[in-house]
Protein backbone atom coordinates (compact mmCIF):
# COMPACT_ATOMS: atom_id res chain seq x y z
CA UNK A 1 0.00 0.00 0.00
CA UNK A 2 1.47 3.35 -0.95
CA UNK A 3 1.27 6.15 1.60
CA UNK A 4 -1.33 7.83 -0.58
CA UNK A 5 -3.76 4.99 0.00
CA UNK A 6 -3.12 4.00 3.56
CA UNK A 7 -5.81 6.07 5.20
CA UNK A 8 -8.46 6.57 2.60
CA UNK A 9 -11.84 4.95 2.72
CA UNK A 10 -11.83 2.01 0.36
CA UNK A 11 -14.71 -0.32 -0.46
CA UNK A 12 -12.85 -2.95 1.52
CA UNK A 13 -12.58 -0.85 4.70
CA UNK A 14 -16.23 0.10 4.43
CA UNK A 15 -17.18 -3.56 3.96
CA UNK A 16 -15.23 -4.59 7.07
CA UNK A 17 -16.92 -1.90 9.18
CA UNK A 18 -20.38 -2.72 7.81
CA UNK A 19 -19.99 -6.44 8.40
CA UNK A 20 -18.77 -5.88 11.95
CA UNK A 21 -21.65 -3.50 12.63
CA UNK A 22 -24.27 -5.75 11.10
CA UNK A 23 -22.90 -8.69 13.06
CA UNK A 24 -23.23 -6.69 16.28
CA UNK A 25 -26.82 -5.81 15.43
CA UNK A 26 -27.67 -9.40 14.50
CA UNK A 27 -26.18 -10.71 17.73
CA UNK A 28 -28.34 -8.24 19.65
CA UNK A 29 -31.44 -9.40 17.80
CA UNK A 30 -30.71 -13.04 18.66
CA UNK A 31 -29.32 -12.74 22.16
CA UNK A 32 -30.93 -9.72 23.86
CA UNK A 33 -34.51 -11.13 23.70
CA UNK A 34 -33.32 -14.30 25.45
CA UNK A 35 -32.18 -12.36 28.48
CA UNK A 36 -34.78 -11.52 31.09
CA UNK A 37 -36.38 -12.45 34.38
CA UNK A 38 -37.91 -15.60 32.93
CA UNK A 39 -35.79 -17.85 30.74
CA UNK A 40 -36.83 -18.40 27.21
CA UNK A 41 -35.80 -20.92 24.58
CA UNK A 42 -35.16 -19.75 21.04
CA UNK A 43 -36.06 -23.20 19.73
CA UNK A 44 -39.42 -23.25 21.50
CA UNK A 45 -40.12 -19.68 20.39
CA UNK A 46 -39.54 -20.51 16.73
CA UNK A 47 -41.53 -23.70 17.09
CA UNK A 48 -44.49 -21.53 18.06
CA UNK A 49 -44.82 -22.86 21.59
CA UNK A 50 -46.53 -20.72 24.22
CA UNK A 51 -45.37 -18.79 26.25
CA UNK A 52 -41.89 -18.60 24.68
CA UNK A 53 -43.39 -17.73 21.35
CA UNK A 54 -45.47 -14.86 22.71
CA UNK A 55 -42.69 -13.55 24.93
CA UNK A 56 -40.09 -13.62 22.18
CA UNK A 57 -42.08 -12.24 19.24
CA UNK A 58 -44.70 -10.25 21.12
CA UNK A 59 -42.70 -8.54 23.82
CA UNK A 60 -38.95 -8.83 23.87
CA UNK A 61 -38.07 -8.84 20.16
CA UNK A 62 -40.14 -5.72 19.37
CA UNK A 63 -38.51 -4.01 22.30
CA UNK A 64 -35.03 -4.91 21.08
CA UNK A 65 -35.90 -3.79 17.55
CA UNK A 66 -37.18 -0.47 18.91
CA UNK A 67 -34.01 0.09 20.88
CA UNK A 68 -31.94 -0.75 17.79
CA UNK A 69 -33.81 1.79 15.67
CA UNK A 70 -33.61 4.47 18.35
CA UNK A 71 -29.94 3.90 19.07
CA UNK A 72 -29.05 4.01 15.40
CA UNK A 73 -31.10 7.12 14.70
CA UNK A 74 -29.80 9.03 17.72
CA UNK A 75 -26.17 8.14 16.98
CA UNK A 76 -26.27 9.11 13.35
CA UNK A 77 -28.14 12.32 14.17
CA UNK A 78 -25.55 13.15 16.85
CA UNK A 79 -22.73 12.47 14.42
CA UNK A 80 -24.38 14.75 11.86
CA UNK A 81 -24.97 17.62 14.27
CA UNK A 82 -21.41 17.43 15.58
CA UNK A 83 -20.12 17.87 12.04
CA UNK A 84 -22.57 20.53 10.95
CA UNK A 85 -21.98 22.64 14.05
CA UNK A 86 -18.30 21.65 14.31
CA UNK A 87 -19.01 21.18 17.97
CA UNK A 88 -17.74 18.11 19.76
CA UNK A 89 -20.45 18.45 22.38
CA UNK A 90 -23.40 18.63 19.99
CA UNK A 91 -26.08 15.98 20.41
CA UNK A 92 -29.43 15.37 18.71
CA UNK A 93 -30.88 17.47 21.53
CA UNK A 94 -28.62 20.51 21.20
CA UNK A 95 -30.84 22.26 18.70
CA UNK A 96 -34.03 22.04 20.71
CA UNK A 97 -36.04 19.58 18.66
CA UNK A 98 -36.20 16.97 21.38
CA UNK A 99 -37.25 19.45 24.01
CA UNK A 100 -39.92 20.57 21.53
CA UNK A 101 -41.06 16.97 21.31
CA UNK A 102 -40.99 16.73 25.09
CA UNK A 103 -43.06 19.87 25.46
CA UNK A 104 -45.62 18.42 23.07
CA UNK A 105 -45.73 15.20 25.04
CA UNK A 106 -46.03 17.02 28.36
CA UNK A 107 -48.92 19.11 27.02
CA UNK A 108 -50.65 15.93 25.86
CA UNK A 109 -50.17 14.38 29.30
CA UNK A 110 -51.39 17.46 31.18
CA UNK A 111 -54.44 18.02 29.01
CA UNK A 112 -55.19 14.34 28.52
CA UNK A 113 -55.13 14.27 24.69
CA UNK A 114 -55.76 10.75 23.44
CA UNK A 115 -55.22 11.43 19.76
CA UNK A 116 -53.41 14.30 18.07
CA UNK A 117 -53.43 14.70 14.30
CA UNK A 118 -54.70 11.14 13.96
CA UNK A 119 -51.79 9.70 15.92
CA UNK A 120 -51.79 8.33 19.45
CA UNK A 121 -51.92 11.39 21.75
CA UNK A 122 -48.43 11.68 23.18
CA UNK A 123 -46.74 10.59 20.00
CA UNK A 124 -48.65 12.99 17.80
CA UNK A 125 -48.23 15.88 20.21
CA UNK A 126 -44.49 15.22 20.43
CA UNK A 127 -44.08 15.24 16.64
CA UNK A 128 -46.11 18.43 16.45
CA UNK A 129 -44.05 20.06 19.22
CA UNK A 130 -40.81 19.07 17.48
CA UNK A 131 -42.03 20.47 14.16
CA UNK A 132 -43.05 23.81 15.63
CA UNK A 133 -39.77 24.14 17.51
CA UNK A 134 -37.86 23.34 14.33
CA UNK A 135 -39.64 26.11 12.44
CA UNK A 136 -38.95 28.61 15.21
CA UNK A 137 -35.25 27.69 15.30
CA UNK A 138 -35.02 28.05 11.52
CA UNK A 139 -36.71 31.44 11.65
CA UNK A 140 -34.31 32.61 14.35
CA UNK A 141 -31.22 31.15 12.70
CA UNK A 142 -31.68 32.35 9.14
CA UNK A 143 -30.80 35.91 8.30
CA UNK A 144 -32.61 36.34 5.02
CA UNK A 145 -31.46 33.49 2.81
CA UNK A 146 -28.25 33.01 4.75
CA UNK A 147 -27.72 30.64 7.61
CA UNK A 148 -24.49 29.68 9.31
CA UNK A 149 -23.73 26.92 11.75
CA UNK A 150 -23.08 29.63 14.30
CA UNK A 151 -26.53 31.21 14.05
CA UNK A 152 -28.09 27.75 13.98
CA UNK A 153 -26.27 26.72 17.15
CA UNK A 154 -27.09 29.96 18.90
CA UNK A 155 -30.74 29.88 17.85
CA UNK A 156 -31.09 26.20 18.71
CA UNK A 157 -29.57 26.48 22.16
CA UNK A 158 -31.69 29.54 23.02
CA UNK A 159 -34.96 27.94 21.92
CA UNK A 160 -33.95 24.77 23.74
CA UNK A 161 -33.61 26.75 26.94
CA UNK A 162 -36.95 28.49 26.51
CA UNK A 163 -38.79 25.26 25.72
CA UNK A 164 -37.17 23.45 28.64
CA UNK A 165 -38.38 26.10 31.06
CA UNK A 166 -41.88 25.84 29.59
CA UNK A 167 -41.78 22.12 30.37
CA UNK A 168 -40.80 22.91 33.95
CA UNK A 169 -43.60 25.44 34.17
CA UNK A 170 -46.21 22.89 33.07
CA UNK A 171 -44.69 20.26 35.31
CA UNK A 172 -44.99 22.62 38.23
CA UNK A 173 -48.68 23.17 37.55
CA UNK A 174 -49.48 19.50 37.01
CA UNK A 175 -51.24 17.18 39.45
CA UNK A 176 -49.30 14.45 41.22
CA UNK A 177 -50.50 11.75 38.84
CA UNK A 178 -49.67 13.83 35.76
CA UNK A 179 -46.39 14.83 37.31
CA UNK A 180 -45.42 11.21 37.66
CA UNK A 181 -46.32 10.53 34.04
CA UNK A 182 -44.29 13.54 32.96
CA UNK A 183 -41.19 12.49 34.86
CA UNK A 184 -41.54 8.95 33.56
CA UNK A 185 -41.75 10.24 30.00
CA UNK A 186 -38.90 12.73 30.36
CA UNK A 187 -36.58 10.00 31.64
CA UNK A 188 -36.90 8.16 28.37
CA UNK A 189 -38.23 4.64 28.23
CA UNK A 190 -38.19 1.83 25.75
CA UNK A 191 -41.44 -0.05 26.19
CA UNK A 192 -42.46 -2.99 24.02
CA UNK A 193 -44.03 -1.20 21.03
CA UNK A 194 -46.98 -2.06 18.80
CA UNK A 195 -45.86 -3.60 15.50
CA UNK A 196 -47.39 -0.63 13.66
CA UNK A 197 -45.27 1.82 15.70
CA UNK A 198 -42.18 -0.19 14.88
CA UNK A 199 -42.97 -0.20 11.16
CA UNK A 200 -43.73 3.52 11.11
CA UNK A 201 -40.49 4.30 12.90
CA UNK A 202 -38.47 2.07 10.58
CA UNK A 203 -40.00 3.78 7.56
CA UNK A 204 -38.99 7.15 8.99
CA UNK A 205 -35.53 6.23 10.25
CA UNK A 206 -34.00 3.83 7.74
CA UNK A 207 -34.34 5.81 4.46
CA UNK A 208 -33.27 9.04 6.19
CA UNK A 209 -30.18 7.35 7.61
CA UNK A 210 -29.23 5.77 4.29
CA UNK A 211 -29.65 9.14 2.59
CA UNK A 212 -27.35 10.78 5.14
CA UNK A 213 -24.71 8.09 4.61
CA UNK A 214 -24.82 8.63 0.86
CA UNK A 215 -24.07 12.33 1.38
CA UNK A 216 -21.05 11.48 3.54
CA UNK A 217 -18.44 13.29 1.45
CA UNK A 218 -20.35 16.54 1.84
CA UNK A 219 -20.54 16.15 5.60
CA UNK A 220 -16.76 15.73 5.55
CA UNK A 221 -16.43 19.16 3.96
CA UNK A 222 -18.89 20.71 6.39
CA UNK A 223 -16.98 19.22 9.31
CA UNK A 224 -13.95 21.24 8.21
CA UNK A 225 -15.71 24.54 7.66
CA UNK A 226 -18.27 26.42 5.63
CA UNK A 227 -15.82 28.35 3.44
CA UNK A 228 -13.85 25.19 2.96
CA UNK A 229 -16.98 23.40 1.80
CA UNK A 230 -18.00 26.27 -0.46
CA UNK A 231 -14.64 26.42 -2.20
CA UNK A 232 -14.88 22.71 -2.84
CA UNK A 233 -18.06 22.97 -4.79
CA UNK A 234 -21.00 22.56 -2.39
CA UNK A 235 -23.47 25.03 -0.95
CA UNK A 236 -23.00 25.21 2.83
CA UNK A 237 -26.31 26.94 3.53
CA UNK A 238 -28.22 24.25 1.66
CA UNK A 239 -26.34 21.45 3.38
CA UNK A 240 -26.96 23.04 6.76
CA UNK A 241 -30.66 23.14 6.04
CA UNK A 242 -30.81 19.58 4.73
CA UNK A 243 -28.72 18.29 7.62
CA UNK A 244 -30.70 20.15 10.22
CA UNK A 245 -34.03 18.91 8.83
CA UNK A 246 -32.87 15.31 8.47
CA UNK A 247 -31.20 15.14 11.88
CA UNK A 248 -34.15 16.78 13.58
CA UNK A 249 -36.55 14.43 11.84
CA UNK A 250 -34.62 11.43 13.15
CA UNK A 251 -34.39 12.84 16.67
CA UNK A 252 -38.05 13.84 16.74
CA UNK A 253 -39.34 10.53 15.41
CA UNK A 254 -37.41 8.61 18.04
CA UNK A 255 -38.09 10.99 20.91
CA UNK A 256 -41.80 10.95 20.19
CA UNK A 257 -41.87 7.19 20.80
CA UNK A 258 -39.43 6.79 23.67
CA UNK A 259 -38.92 10.19 25.27
CA UNK A 260 -35.45 11.70 25.34
CA UNK A 261 -32.65 9.17 25.73
CA UNK A 262 -29.42 10.96 26.43
CA UNK A 263 -25.78 10.24 25.78
CA UNK A 264 -26.10 7.74 22.89
CA UNK A 265 -25.81 10.47 20.28
CA UNK A 266 -22.80 11.95 22.02
CA UNK A 267 -20.72 8.99 23.05
CA UNK A 268 -21.12 6.58 20.12
CA UNK A 269 -19.90 8.89 17.32
CA UNK A 270 -16.99 10.06 19.46
CA UNK A 271 -15.86 6.58 20.34
CA UNK A 272 -16.03 5.58 16.69
CA UNK A 273 -14.16 8.70 15.60
CA UNK A 274 -11.28 7.63 17.84
CA UNK A 275 -11.18 4.25 16.17
CA UNK A 276 -12.11 5.04 12.56
CA UNK A 277 -11.18 8.68 12.01
CA UNK A 278 -13.53 11.39 10.88
CA UNK A 279 -14.46 10.33 7.36
CA UNK A 280 -18.25 10.18 7.37
CA UNK A 281 -18.33 7.45 4.77
CA UNK A 282 -17.22 5.10 7.55
CA UNK A 283 -18.34 7.09 10.54
CA UNK A 284 -22.02 7.46 9.64
CA UNK A 285 -22.89 3.84 8.85
CA UNK A 286 -20.77 2.74 11.81
CA UNK A 287 -22.54 5.21 14.10
CA UNK A 288 -25.89 3.84 13.05
CA UNK A 289 -25.03 0.16 13.46
CA UNK A 290 -22.95 0.36 16.62
CA UNK A 291 -25.24 2.97 18.13
CA UNK A 292 -28.13 0.57 17.54
CA UNK A 293 -26.28 -2.28 19.24
CA UNK A 294 -25.18 -0.02 22.09
CA UNK A 295 -28.70 1.05 22.99
CA UNK A 296 -30.07 -2.48 22.63
CA UNK A 297 -27.46 -3.73 25.08
CA UNK A 298 -28.05 -0.85 27.49
CA UNK A 299 -31.78 -1.49 27.43
CA UNK A 300 -31.30 -5.19 28.04
CA UNK A 301 -29.11 -4.45 31.02
CA UNK A 302 -31.52 -1.76 32.26
CA UNK A 303 -34.46 -4.13 32.34
CA UNK A 304 -32.63 -7.06 33.93
CA UNK A 305 -29.95 -5.80 36.30
CA UNK A 306 -32.31 -5.03 39.21
CA UNK A 307 -35.69 -6.40 40.11
CA UNK A 308 -37.21 -3.10 38.90
CA UNK A 309 -36.54 -1.74 35.44
CA UNK A 310 -34.17 1.21 35.30
CA UNK A 311 -34.72 4.05 32.82
CA UNK A 312 -32.42 3.28 29.91
CA UNK A 313 -31.06 6.87 29.95
CA UNK A 314 -29.46 6.13 33.30
CA UNK A 315 -27.67 3.14 31.83
CA UNK A 316 -26.51 4.85 28.62
CA UNK A 317 -24.71 7.48 30.67
CA UNK A 318 -23.44 5.07 33.34
CA UNK A 319 -22.06 2.66 30.75
CA UNK A 320 -21.22 5.12 28.00
CA UNK A 321 -19.42 7.76 30.04
CA UNK A 322 -16.77 5.65 31.75
CA UNK A 323 -16.12 3.44 28.73
CA UNK A 324 -15.62 6.51 26.58
CA UNK A 325 -13.19 8.00 29.08
CA UNK A 326 -11.28 4.73 29.17
CA UNK A 327 -11.09 4.70 25.37
CA UNK A 328 -9.95 8.30 25.29
CA UNK A 329 -7.21 7.71 27.84
CA UNK A 330 -5.88 4.58 26.22
CA UNK A 331 -5.80 6.41 22.91
CA UNK A 332 -4.13 9.50 24.32
CA UNK A 333 -1.17 7.48 25.48
CA UNK A 334 -0.52 6.05 22.04
CA UNK A 335 -1.09 9.07 19.80
CA UNK A 336 -0.51 12.77 19.70
CA UNK A 337 -3.97 13.80 20.79
CA UNK B 1 -11.68 38.28 -25.31
CA UNK B 2 -13.24 37.40 -21.97
CA UNK B 3 -10.94 37.93 -19.09
CA UNK B 4 -10.23 35.07 -16.70
CA UNK B 5 -11.13 37.43 -13.86
CA UNK B 6 -12.65 40.85 -14.16
CA UNK B 7 -13.37 43.04 -11.14
CA UNK B 8 -15.32 46.24 -11.68
CA UNK B 9 -15.60 48.87 -8.95
CA UNK B 10 -15.60 46.39 -6.07
CA UNK B 11 -16.35 48.00 -2.75
CA UNK B 12 -17.22 46.59 0.66
CA UNK B 13 -17.71 48.05 4.10
CA UNK B 14 -17.78 46.41 7.50
CA UNK B 15 -20.10 48.75 9.37
CA UNK B 16 -18.69 52.27 9.04
CA UNK B 17 -15.30 50.92 7.95
CA UNK B 18 -14.74 50.99 4.17
CA UNK B 19 -12.47 48.04 3.54
CA UNK B 20 -12.35 48.14 -0.25
CA UNK B 21 -13.31 50.97 -2.58
CA UNK B 22 -13.57 51.10 -6.34
CA UNK B 23 -11.30 48.16 -7.05
CA UNK B 24 -11.15 47.38 -10.76
CA UNK B 25 -8.75 44.75 -11.98
CA UNK B 26 -8.44 42.49 -14.98
CA UNK B 27 -6.60 39.23 -15.32
CA UNK B 28 -6.43 38.08 -18.91
CA UNK B 29 -3.86 35.35 -18.95
CA UNK B 30 -2.10 32.88 -16.68
CA UNK B 31 0.52 34.76 -14.71
CA UNK B 32 1.90 35.09 -11.22
CA UNK B 33 0.30 38.00 -9.41
CA UNK B 34 1.15 39.29 -5.95
CA UNK B 35 -1.50 41.19 -4.06
CA UNK B 36 0.61 43.24 -1.70
CA UNK B 37 -0.11 45.67 1.09
CA UNK B 38 0.19 46.06 4.83
CA UNK B 39 -2.10 44.40 7.42
CA UNK B 40 -5.77 45.22 7.25
CA UNK B 41 -5.63 46.69 3.78
CA UNK B 42 -8.27 44.32 2.41
CA UNK B 43 -6.13 41.69 0.67
CA UNK B 44 -7.91 38.73 2.22
CA UNK B 45 -11.32 40.29 1.74
CA UNK B 46 -10.59 40.87 -1.93
CA UNK B 47 -9.44 37.28 -2.37
CA UNK B 48 -12.53 35.90 -0.67
CA UNK B 49 -14.73 38.03 -2.94
CA UNK B 50 -12.96 36.63 -5.99
CA UNK B 51 -13.35 33.13 -4.52
CA UNK B 52 -17.10 33.70 -4.36
CA UNK B 53 -17.18 33.30 -0.59
CA UNK B 54 -18.52 36.72 0.25
CA UNK B 55 -21.63 38.64 -0.61
CA UNK B 56 -22.75 42.12 0.37
CA UNK B 57 -20.23 44.02 -1.74
CA UNK B 58 -20.84 46.57 -4.47
CA UNK B 59 -19.56 46.25 -8.02
CA UNK B 60 -19.17 43.00 -9.91
CA UNK B 61 -16.62 40.25 -9.96
CA UNK B 62 -16.69 38.00 -13.01
CA UNK B 63 -14.84 34.78 -13.63
CA UNK B 64 -14.71 33.67 -17.26
CA UNK B 65 -17.35 36.26 -18.09
CA UNK B 66 -19.86 35.12 -15.47
CA UNK B 67 -20.53 36.75 -12.11
CA UNK B 68 -18.88 34.67 -9.37
CA UNK B 69 -22.13 34.72 -7.39
CA UNK B 70 -24.02 33.13 -10.30
CA UNK B 71 -21.69 30.21 -10.89
CA UNK B 72 -22.79 26.78 -9.76
CA UNK B 73 -20.46 26.10 -6.87
CA UNK B 74 -19.31 22.80 -8.24
CA UNK B 75 -18.43 24.15 -11.70
CA UNK B 76 -16.72 27.10 -10.06
CA UNK B 77 -14.66 24.84 -7.79
CA UNK B 78 -13.40 22.92 -10.80
CA UNK B 79 -11.87 26.12 -12.15
CA UNK B 80 -10.95 28.18 -9.12
CA UNK B 81 -9.31 26.98 -5.92
CA UNK B 82 -8.82 29.04 -2.79
CA UNK B 83 -6.22 28.44 -0.09
CA UNK B 84 -7.06 30.16 3.21
CA UNK B 85 -4.29 31.45 5.42
CA UNK B 86 -5.03 29.01 8.17
CA UNK B 87 -7.44 26.25 8.98
CA UNK B 88 -8.56 25.01 12.35
CA UNK B 89 -10.02 21.53 12.50
CA UNK B 90 -12.31 20.28 15.22
CA UNK B 91 -12.16 16.65 14.20
CA UNK B 92 -9.32 14.19 13.58
CA UNK B 93 -8.86 14.21 9.80
CA UNK B 94 -5.46 13.12 8.51
CA UNK B 95 -3.46 15.50 6.32
CA UNK B 96 -4.08 13.18 3.41
CA UNK B 97 -7.84 13.19 3.93
CA UNK B 98 -7.74 16.98 3.82
CA UNK B 99 -5.91 16.80 0.49
CA UNK B 100 -8.44 14.30 -0.85
CA UNK B 101 -11.24 16.76 -0.11
CA UNK B 102 -9.87 18.83 -2.98
CA UNK B 103 -11.16 16.13 -5.30
CA UNK B 104 -14.80 16.60 -4.28
CA UNK B 105 -15.75 18.89 -7.20
CA UNK B 106 -14.46 16.28 -9.65
CA UNK B 107 -15.73 13.21 -7.86
CA UNK B 108 -18.74 11.43 -9.17
CA UNK B 109 -18.99 8.53 -6.78
CA UNK B 110 -18.87 7.52 -3.18
CA UNK B 111 -15.24 6.38 -3.35
CA UNK B 112 -12.18 8.03 -4.85
CA UNK B 113 -11.23 6.96 -8.36
CA UNK B 114 -7.73 6.10 -9.59
CA UNK B 115 -7.74 9.49 -11.24
CA UNK B 116 -8.38 11.12 -7.83
CA UNK B 117 -5.61 9.10 -6.21
CA UNK B 118 -3.18 10.10 -8.94
CA UNK B 119 -3.99 13.81 -8.56
CA UNK B 120 -3.58 13.57 -4.78
CA UNK B 121 -0.31 11.68 -5.06
CA UNK B 122 1.04 14.38 -7.35
CA UNK B 123 -0.14 17.21 -5.08
CA UNK B 124 1.46 15.56 -2.06
CA UNK B 125 4.71 15.19 -3.95
CA UNK B 126 4.73 18.78 -5.21
CA UNK B 127 4.21 20.22 -1.74
CA UNK B 128 6.69 17.84 -0.15
CA UNK B 129 4.20 16.66 2.48
CA UNK B 130 4.60 12.89 2.05
CA UNK B 131 6.33 12.64 5.40
CA UNK B 132 3.30 13.78 7.36
CA UNK B 133 0.49 12.76 5.03
CA UNK B 134 -0.80 10.15 7.46
CA UNK B 135 -0.74 12.36 10.53
CA UNK B 136 -3.64 14.09 12.21
CA UNK B 137 -3.95 17.54 10.65
CA UNK B 138 -4.34 19.08 14.09
CA UNK B 139 -0.95 17.76 15.17
CA UNK B 140 0.86 19.58 12.35
CA UNK B 141 2.74 22.85 12.61
CA UNK B 142 1.42 26.00 10.96
CA UNK B 143 3.80 25.64 8.03
CA UNK B 144 2.96 21.98 7.50
CA UNK B 145 -0.73 22.85 7.54
CA UNK B 146 -0.19 25.47 4.86
CA UNK B 147 1.45 22.88 2.65
CA UNK B 148 -1.47 20.51 3.20
CA UNK B 149 -3.98 23.22 2.27
CA UNK B 150 -1.99 24.07 -0.84
CA UNK B 151 -1.86 20.38 -1.75
CA UNK B 152 -5.63 20.17 -1.34
CA UNK B 153 -6.05 23.09 -3.75
CA UNK B 154 -3.62 21.55 -6.23
CA UNK B 155 -5.55 18.28 -6.11
CA UNK B 156 -8.52 20.34 -7.22
CA UNK B 157 -6.63 20.90 -10.52
CA UNK B 158 -7.81 24.48 -10.90
CA UNK B 159 -7.10 27.03 -13.60
CA UNK B 160 -7.03 29.83 -11.06
CA UNK B 161 -5.29 29.51 -7.71
CA UNK B 162 -6.03 32.09 -5.03
CA UNK B 163 -3.77 32.01 -1.99
CA UNK B 164 -4.00 34.05 1.19
CA UNK B 165 -0.51 34.51 2.66
CA UNK B 166 0.49 30.98 1.63
CA UNK B 167 3.94 31.15 3.19
CA UNK B 168 3.29 33.12 6.37
CA UNK B 169 4.15 30.17 8.61
CA UNK B 170 6.70 28.46 6.40
CA UNK B 171 10.39 28.05 7.08
CA UNK B 172 12.73 29.81 4.65
CA UNK B 173 13.51 26.83 2.46
CA UNK B 174 9.84 26.01 2.01
CA UNK B 175 8.93 29.65 1.35
CA UNK B 176 11.22 29.60 -1.65
CA UNK B 177 10.15 26.11 -2.67
CA UNK B 178 6.46 27.02 -2.59
CA UNK B 179 6.97 30.26 -4.49
CA UNK B 180 9.00 28.59 -7.20
CA UNK B 181 6.32 25.89 -7.40
CA UNK B 182 3.64 28.57 -7.80
CA UNK B 183 5.76 30.34 -10.41
CA UNK B 184 6.14 27.08 -12.33
CA UNK B 185 2.39 26.47 -12.17
CA UNK B 186 1.75 29.92 -13.59
CA UNK B 187 4.07 28.96 -16.44
CA UNK B 188 1.97 25.84 -16.98
CA UNK B 189 -1.17 27.87 -17.57
CA UNK B 190 -2.58 28.61 -14.10
CA UNK B 191 -3.41 32.12 -12.99
CA UNK B 192 -1.89 32.39 -9.51
CA UNK B 193 -2.85 35.26 -7.22
CA UNK B 194 -1.21 35.42 -3.80
CA UNK B 195 -1.93 37.90 -1.08
CA UNK B 196 1.33 38.66 0.70
CA UNK B 197 3.19 41.27 2.63
CA UNK B 198 6.56 39.77 1.90
CA UNK B 199 7.74 42.20 -0.74
CA UNK B 200 10.91 40.34 -1.62
CA UNK B 201 9.03 37.16 -2.42
CA UNK B 202 6.53 39.25 -4.36
CA UNK B 203 9.31 41.02 -6.24
CA UNK B 204 11.37 37.94 -7.02
CA UNK B 205 8.64 35.60 -8.17
CA UNK B 206 5.78 37.68 -9.58
CA UNK B 207 5.06 38.90 -13.08
CA UNK B 208 2.74 41.51 -11.74
CA UNK B 209 2.21 43.23 -8.40
CA UNK B 210 -1.05 44.81 -7.31
CA UNK B 211 -0.31 47.15 -4.45
CA UNK B 212 -3.16 48.07 -2.10
CA UNK B 213 -3.35 50.99 0.27
CA UNK B 214 -6.38 51.56 2.48
CA UNK B 215 -8.71 49.68 0.17
CA UNK B 216 -7.45 51.29 -3.05
CA UNK B 217 -5.17 50.02 -5.78
CA UNK B 218 -2.15 52.31 -5.82
CA UNK B 219 -0.07 50.33 -8.28
CA UNK B 220 -0.70 47.54 -10.76
CA UNK B 221 2.44 46.82 -12.75
CA UNK B 222 5.60 44.75 -12.91
CA UNK B 223 7.42 44.35 -9.60
CA UNK B 224 10.09 46.99 -10.24
CA UNK B 225 7.57 49.66 -11.04
CA UNK B 226 4.88 48.69 -8.51
CA UNK B 227 7.38 48.30 -5.70
CA UNK B 228 9.36 51.46 -6.29
CA UNK B 229 11.06 52.97 -3.27
CA UNK B 230 8.55 55.82 -3.21
CA UNK B 231 5.52 53.54 -3.37
CA UNK B 232 6.82 51.26 -0.64
CA UNK B 233 7.53 54.28 1.50
CA UNK B 234 4.06 55.62 0.91
CA UNK B 235 2.19 52.36 1.54
CA UNK B 236 4.26 50.65 4.22
CA UNK B 237 5.76 53.66 6.01
CA UNK B 238 9.27 52.30 5.84
CA UNK B 239 12.40 53.45 4.08
CA UNK B 240 13.10 50.93 1.33
CA UNK B 241 16.11 50.53 -0.84
CA UNK B 242 16.68 48.31 -3.84
CA UNK B 243 20.10 46.74 -3.64
CA UNK B 244 21.95 44.47 -6.02
CA UNK B 245 23.09 41.31 -4.35
CA UNK B 246 26.42 39.65 -4.98
CA UNK B 247 24.72 37.17 -7.31
CA UNK B 248 23.35 40.04 -9.35
CA UNK B 249 19.71 39.75 -8.27
CA UNK B 250 17.86 42.76 -7.00
CA UNK B 251 16.65 42.77 -3.41
CA UNK B 252 14.72 45.21 -1.29
CA UNK B 253 16.02 46.18 2.11
CA UNK B 254 14.00 48.04 4.68
CA UNK B 255 14.61 50.44 7.49
CA UNK B 256 12.34 52.35 9.81
CA UNK B 257 11.21 55.57 8.21
CA UNK B 258 12.93 58.54 9.83
CA UNK B 259 10.97 59.84 12.78
CA UNK B 260 8.15 57.40 12.18
CA UNK B 261 6.54 55.77 15.14
CA UNK B 262 3.38 53.76 15.53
Amino acid sequence: MSPAEAHVVTPRRLAVVMIAGLAAVLLCVLICPLIGPSTLSLRRAFAGQWPDNQMFFGVRLPRVLLSLLCGGALSIAGCLFQSLLRDNLATPYTLGVSSGASLGAVIAICFGFHTVAGLPGIWGAAMLGAGITLLIVLAVASEGSRMSSFTLLLGGVMINGVVTSLIMLLHNLASVRESFAIVHWLMGNIDPPEPSTLVALAVAVLPTSVGLCLMARRWNLMAVGEDWAASRGVSPARLLLIGYLAGSFLAAAVTAVTGPIGFVGLVVPHALRLKLGSDHRLLMPASFLFGAAFLAICDTVARTIFSVELPVSVLTALVGGPSFIALLRSRRRSLWL
Amino acid sequence: MTAILELSSIGISFGPLKVLEEISLRFDSPEMVALAGPNGVGKSTLLSIIAGLRSGYTGTCKAYGKDVQRWKRRDFARKIAFVPQSLKLDFPFTAEEVVFMGRTPHAGGFFESDRDREAVRRAIELTDMGEFAARDFRALSGGERQRVMLASALAQEPQVLLLDEPTSFLDLAHQFAIYSLLRRLSGEGILVITATHDLNLAASYSDRVVLLKKGHVVADAGPCEALSVEKIGDVFHVRAEWVRRVDGRAWITFDAAPGDTL
